[in-house]
């Protein structure tokens, strides 16, 4: 058990550390992620991070129009690329919206 | 210390302008005799909502902006939900967000500052305490030379 543990350690700093320096979504598994596709994904960047948008506020709808799916789920991270610490305050600001009716819990009947 | 706050509340669309002055003028009232002040109000008007609220399809949006504390917020919650007209209503805390985003700010300006090398006396007295502190991964090299 104590080997397992101390071998598994640097394996596991040793591909963390590369992919954890990009803004963007650190993309360590190309072929397992998006499910049997041979290629990589090109780099999503994170819009935030690029455009240095600091705030998210819930009522700007139109912003946040382009992460809610048609029926009104929120767009999982890894199809839009957003980063961790924005894709948080992106959730928030799009339940606040939805608390107050600028955006749908559930649409498209 | 006041704590800065956005409300943002929706009036049912048959209430008349009148009406909808009367009602965000009371509520201005409640903030200033509780001790706080109302920073801006802001009308959005009427809009669609996403979805039926209190067998209304369109409300009225308002925005007021207000720097309170606590007490009066709740105060001003109380009246937004037994006020007739009001038909949601939600409070949002700024405060720390505003402070987040001023650091963030000061910190891009000391930077731009830096690169650029102006010659104004006000941006050396800024740079000065802004360098000092730790700012994380964005301190450029020649900061870094001049420390070390």
């Amino acid at each position: 058990m104590a080997d397992e543990t101390t071998h598994r350690a640097p394996e596991g700093g040793a591909p963390s550390a590369p992919g954890a320096r990009g803004t963007g979504a650190p993309r360590p598994g190309g072929p397992g992620g998006p499910g049997g596709r041979k290629f990589f994904r090109r780099k999503k960047v994170c819009k935030f991070c690029t455009e240095k948008i600091d705030a998210i506020p819930y009522r700007d709808v139109r912003l946040l129009q382009g992460f809610v799916a048609e029926r009104g789920k929120i767009v999982p991270r890894r199809l839009t690329g957003v980063c961790t610490t924005h894709q948080r305050r992106l959730t928030r600001a799009i339940k606040q919206a939805r608390n107050i009716a600028l955006l749908p819990f559930a649409a498209r009947f | 210390m006041d704590r800065f706050y956005e409300v943002m509340f929706i009036v049912r669309p048959d209430a008349e302008d009148a009406d909808v002055d009367k009602l965000i003028a009371g509520f201005e009232h409640t903030v200033t005799n509780g001790g706080g002040t109302v920073r801006s109000t802001e009308k959005w008007g009427r809009r669609r909502l996403a979805y039926t609220v209190r067998k209304f399809n369109d409300g009225n949006y308002i925005l007021m902006t207000i720097d309170a504390d606590g007490a009066l917020v709740h105060e001003l919650e109380r009246r937004l939900r037994v006020s007739e007209p009001v038909i949601k209503f939600i409070t949002v805390r700024m405060d720390e967000e505003q402070k987040r985003l001023d650091k963030i700010k000061a910190i891009r300006a000391t930077r731009k500052k830096l690169s650029a090398q102006p010659a104004a006396p006000a941006e050396g007295a800024a740079a000065e305490p802004a360098a000092e502190a730790p700012a994380p991964a964005v301190v450029p090299a020649s900061t870094e030379a001049a420390h070390a």
